[in-house]
């Protein structure tokens, strides 16, 4: 991928990651999360895991927002009035944000390989889905039967979870 | 030329957004949609140590290809049980602002 189409959808995935905490409607919210997730399955498909980036897709900006979108229209939430912002907490909340980014930003400063470019491949198109099928069952068999087991587990629970009232 | 660094600092600035995000939101639906950030940063740099740990059969390192699997069914299912409960909560208290849930607050 050329560098500047890297930077371009880098930018896009950061501009509506910063778009999700400042939008104030939640709708809006969860509309700038999508393509967030959009620029972020592109950038997948640029270090050559198109399966990562399909599911990606799929999963997030299709099942998950669904998910979001209908609770924010089952709750009828409307744009959230202006409260009186604690500034203490409000200056604290930015300046423990900042130290982390400092942080890590210094950690990948001192790290010598993020300052290589990525070897080459053999060749550009991977036969990834197949290779990442074949680890999943072969070599993690039993966590993904666990994971199997957590997906029923929540299912269940959100069933629970709904019942008018819980006993 | 496009470094491992430079999806390193992408993927490090997309977490400070979600982190940023649970710490200055008081909708506690915006707060699970920053962690939902936050686990897509750590899904981009995972995927970024595989492209760039590169085997000598010429392929990308696809365990860190299966953990990403493996985060976002996780996360899928985290999403479906966390809203259940902000619907719970919400009929129960009729708010979903963080501020008015203080029961369990010292």
């Amino acid at each position: 991928m050329p560098p500047f189409l890297f930077w371009f959808f880098a930018l896009m995935t950061l501009g509506f990651g910063a778009g999700v905490i400042i939008n104030r409607s939640p709708i809006g919210s969860a509309l700038s999360l999508v393509l967030s997730f959009i620029g972020l399955s592109t950038l997948f498909l640029s270090l050559n895991a198109y399966f990562i980036s399909v599911i990606q897709v799929l999963v997030y900006a299709g099942a998950v927002m669904v998910l979001f979108l209908f609770i924010i229209m089952l709750l009828d939430l409307r744009a959230e009035e202006r409260r009186k912002i604690n500034v203490v907490a409000f200056a604290g909340g930015a300046a423990v944000a900042l130290a982390l980014f400092v942080q890590v930003y210094r950690i990948i400063g001192a790290l010598g390989a993020a300052r290589q470019a990525f070897p080459p491949l053999r060749s550009g198109n991977t036969d990834d889905v197949r290779r990442v099928g074949l680890l999943l069952f072969a070599n993690y068999n039993l966590p993904f039967q666990i994971v199997g087991v957590l997906v029923l587990v929540a299912t269940i629970g959100v069933i629970v979870l709904s019942k008018r009232e819980l006993r | 030329m496009v470094t491992l660094g430079d999806y390193l600092l992408v993927s490090g600035l997309l977490f400070t957004i979600g982190f940023a995000g649970v710490m200055l939101r008081r909708n506690i639906i915006i707060i699970f949609m920053s962690l939902e950030l936050m686990l897509n940063a750590a899904n981009l740099s995972l995927v970024a140590f595989s492209r760039f740990r590169v085997q000598p059969d010429g392929l990308p390192n696809y365990h860190a290809q299966v953990f990403v699997f493996f985060i976002i069914t996780v996360a899928a299912a985290e999403v479906a049980v966390g809203l259940a409960i902000i619907v719970a909560l919400y009929r129960a208290r009729r708010t979903t602002h963080v501020e008015d849930i203080a029961t369990l607050k010292f």
